[in-house]
């Protein structure tokens, strides 16, 4: 099946998931999404709290073991992969994490040099060029001899950012580039996105469920839902879709059960009248 | 039965637990040892700067903690001793009970105190800040990066540290003999070095650098499986420290069974 896959594979698909599960222990979080992204192109995953979009990316990286299915990145099942073979697939992603995941014992320029450091021979001179021009790309030159926990969020996540891009991957993925940033700030990190995919051609995931930030950087999207793919298209497919659940995502629909106030201490009373057991393991 | 499956259980996790501390202490000598000749070397700034932190920072508290325990071995031993005339056997008593015993296991307990926890603190908080993560998504094995220069560190600094530290319990024991035993301070320190033979030196020393890779494995094994939030930072270093303390003093039993049973010829 996997060799077959990979003869399939043309040079435009660049990650392609099959049926792929994810599990916790016991507990199933994706229930087998597949999905294709091609190469050059920005896709949104978009998604609740819980949808399973997190783990999705986690496991596009690599930190999470696929339970079953396939996860094809660049013509290899990392899924199956030898740890020698996730390595080298490793150094063609750069990741941004949510809480920018800089090292707080490392300058700015030395969190960026790192990748450098530890996967190519170059000499310190060359490699300073590098780290320059990398933080020059997302807009802060000037900046690596400070500390991380000198830097305003924005700033971190734009560090961050520079050292995914450190060893020019082909793949960038971003986890909730916009949480915790103001307005103003975010929208910059949307901007830097654009840049990025504009300047390089790179394929980018983004985790997010920012609509604005989503609508104004995705190619295409992808709603999750409770470890399900709910819908997938343009973004014109999906600003039009009647999807019902993907409809209630973009018209910021809420939940009914906890909508109407009456609903929600109805709710409420009828938990009290159960026994302590019972409302002891919904709690738990 | 319920009482039995209890202890069962109790005796699997520690096991496992054991097992886990192993895993990682294989892979840290693995990195330390034989990965630098297959072309993946240690990153040696990594591991100064650690021993740095580890032991020439140590030097002032422990100096100032095992000269008072030296001087508090003369005094109980010199209670007994005086009884018999033989207060001039202080001198013996110290060196011999320093060196074998005290010196190794407060020096692993102060560093236990010191970077024991400060592993766990910190690979905990990066755990926690996803900067193991980041880690593995650039392709830099989180042990091969955080934990052996710690290791190597450590087993190279806590029998430094070992032989500082029965130096300065030496002297705190001189400091009574001087004084209340009518030693001058060459002599008693000739009576130190007479009364010392090369196994209770060595012994000493091979307990130590056990000591500093039990310290090593479970400060960072405790760092690695901290849980999400902040709060789980401090837990993991608390159990490290009284995880380590407890290892410490079980690794010092079995070596010191060794010892007995093996000099006995």
């Amino acid at each position: 099946m996997i060799e077959e896959l990979e003869d399939d594979f043309s040079p435009e698909v660049m990650i392609s998931l099959r049926d792929l599960r994810v599990s916790y222990g016991e507990r199933e979080i994706l229930h087998g999404v597949s999905f294709d992204v091609m190469r050059g192109e920005t896709m949104v995953i978009l998604g609740g709290s819980g949808s399973g979009k997190s783990t999705l990316l986690r496991t596009l990286v690599g930190l999470e073991k696929p339970s079953s299915g396939e996860v094809i990145l660049r013509g290899k099942n990392i899924a199956t992969a030898s740890a020698e073979d996730m390595d080298e697939i490793r150094k063609k992603l750069g990741m941004s994490f949510q809480g920018s995941a800089l090292f707080g014992s490392m300058t700015v320029g030395e969190n960026v040099a790192l990748p450098l450091r530890e996967h190519t021979k170059l000499e310190d001179s060359t490699i300073e060029i590098m780290l320059r021009l990398k933080l020059e790309q997302v807009g802060l030159a000037g900046f690596e001899d400070y500390m991380p926990s000198e830097l305003s969020g924005g700033m971190k996540k734009r560090a961050a950012v520079a050292r995914a891009l450190a060893m020019d991957p082909e793949i960038l993925f971003f986890d909730e580039p916009s949480a915790g940033l103001d307005p103003i700030i975010a929208a910059g990190i949307d901007q830097l996105i654009l840049e990025l995919k504009r300047a390089f051609k790179m394929t980018i995931i983004v985790v997010t469920h920012e609509l604005a930030s989503a609508f104004l950087i995705a190619d295409r999207m992808v709603l999750i839902d409770k470890g399900n793919v709910e819908a997938i298209g343009t973004v014109e497919e999906m600003r039009n879709s009647t999807q019902p659940r993907l409809r209630q995502f973009l018209d910021r629909v809420p939940e009914p059960e906890v909508a109407r106030e009456m609903d929600y201490l109805q709710m409420l009373t009828k938990q009290s009248g159960h026994s302590r057991g019972a409302t002891a393991k919904r709690s738990a | 039965m319920a009482f039995v499956a209890q202890i069962g259980s109790g005796v699997i996790g520690g096991l496992e637990y054991l097992g886990s501390l192993a895993d990682l202490g294989g892979k840290a000598a693995y990195y330390t040892f034989i990965a630098p000749f297959q072309g993946k070397p240690i990153r040696l700034q990594r591991a100064v700067s650690q021993a740095l932190d580890v032991g020439v920072r140590a030097l002032p508290i422990l100096s100032l903690i095992t000269f008072f325990i030296g001087l508090i071995l003369a005094l109980q031993s010199a209670y007994e001793l005086r009884k018999f005339g033989a207060i001039s056997f202080v001198a013996s008593a110290v060196a011999i009970s320093m060196t074998r015993e005290l010196g190794p296991l407060i020096t692993a307990i102060v560093v236990i105190g010191r970077s024991g926890s400060a592993f766990a603190a910190e690979i905990g908080t990066m755990k926690v800040t996803e900067e193991i993560d980041a880690l593995e998504t650039m392709a830099v094995n989180p042990i091969h990066f955080l934990v052996t220069p710690k290791f190597l560190a450590m087993i190279i600094m806590l029998p430094c540290l070992t032989i500082w530290a029965n130096t300065m319990g030496v002297l705190g024991g001189a400091l009574f003999g001087v004084a209340q035993a009518d030693f001058t301070f060459v002599r008693y320190i000739q009576a130190s070095v007479d009364a010392l033979f090369l196994r209770d030196i060595v012994s000493g020393l091979v307990k130590s650098v056990m000591f500093g890779v039990t310290i090593t494995a479970v400060g960072c094994h405790e760092g690695l499986a901290t849980g999400a939030g902040p709060e789980q930072v401090g837990r993991s270093t608390t159990r490290a420290v009284v995880m380590s303390i407890f290892l410490v003093v079980v690794v010092d039993l079995i070596f010191t069974a060794l010892f007995f049973f093996g000099s006995e010829h």
